[in-house]
């Protein structure tokens, strides 16, 4: 068993309005030094195979076809593998 | 008129009513809705894909809906020519299933907006605008959260040069690249847009804008 740990963030050439909402609050908020802050979606989930190439495929297609939308998104994942220290 | 007009509903979808409404009691044709469960399309040669939230636009809206039973029919349907009519979640399972090219993200103000707009006709040489006049300007409303339409350049490109872009803003709303409204797909046979048509057809409702468009699709079957 492994656990998978996804980031989908807007491609940096993608206006965030979000991210720049949150950024003028920080700002006026004192945080002066804060920059670039980008909004995204982390997705957790548990892969039931017996090795880490086969989790990786398995989470690699699900980011492609579902997870995200690469018109507008870019995704990257760590797979860890259930009980290893 | 031998249009079969197919209204899918999904889980969320609020529009779907208004458009079988218009279809069936306006325009008079043979109208069904569809189940997103449903494995096919059946006798239909009209597909619409309502506005709405369907499946709550988890994840991103219709990444969802596009992986749906009937979708998979619709695909095969609109690959092989059929008509399909996006309407605001509609245009954005479009987009996610990629029968039209782009996405639609988060308007630039973050603001679900809704009220009418004013719309020009970029192109009547389609079976989707062939009732307006070239560059008329109609009036229809938007209500949508996520109605920022964008592409790459190349993309952008392709629609302009090809013609695919048939309604552009004539005060963008919500950000859209190239004031873009809604687009066909490059055998034009596929129309994603985010104005509801299907809410100004009823003349007892003050206009008939949308209406145009419906019956000319209804009326392009033949």
């Amino acid at each position: 068993m492994f656990t998978a740990k996804i980031k989908v963030t807007l491609r940096k050439t993608i206006l965030d309005p979000q991210g720049k909402t949150i950024e003028h609050s920080l700002h006026s908020m004192g945080y002066d030094k804060i920059s670039y802050t980008r909004i995204g979606k982390y997705i957790e989930m548990k892969i039931d195979v017996n090795s880490i190439e086969e989790a990786t495929v398995i989470v690699n297609e699900s980011c492609k076809r579902l997870l995200s939308n690469p018109v507008m998104e870019d995704y990257e994942f760590e797979i860890i593998q259930n009980g290893a220290a | 008129m031998n249009a079969k007009v197919g209204v899918v509903v999904f889980p969320g979808s609020n529009c779907d009513h208004d458009a079988y409404y218009a279809f069936k009691e306006i325009i008079k044709t043979d109208t069904k809705f569809l189940w997103h469960k449903d494995g096919s399309i059946g006798d239909r040669n009209i597909i619409i894909l309502p506005g709405g939230f369907s499946y709550g636009d988890y994840l991103r809206c219709g990444a969802i809906s596009r992986f749906s039973n009937i979708m998979q029919d619709v695909v095969r349907f609109a690959n092989n020519g059929g008509i399909v009519i996006g309407i605001c979640n509609g245009f954005q399972i479009l987009c996610e299933s990629g029968l039209l090219p782009g996405t639609l993200m988060r308007n630039v103000d973050l603001k679900f907006i809704c009220k009418t707009v004013s719309l020009k006709v970029e192109n009547n040489k389609s079976i989707f605008t062939s009732n307006y006049g070239i560059k008329e300007d109609i009036n229809i409303p938007i209500a949508h959260g996520d109605g920022n339409y964008f592409c790459d350049e190349d993309t952008l490109t392709d629609l302009i040069s090809n013609n695919r872009i048939l309604f552009r803003y004539n005060d963008n709303p919500n950000g859209s690249i190239y004031d873009i409204a809604g687009i066909q797909n490059e055998k034009r046979n596929v129309l994603g847009m985010m104005p509801h048509p299907e809410r100004v057809s009823d003349s007892t409702l003050g206009s008939t804008d949308g209406l145009k468009l419906l019956r000319g699709v209804a009326e392009s079957v033949l």
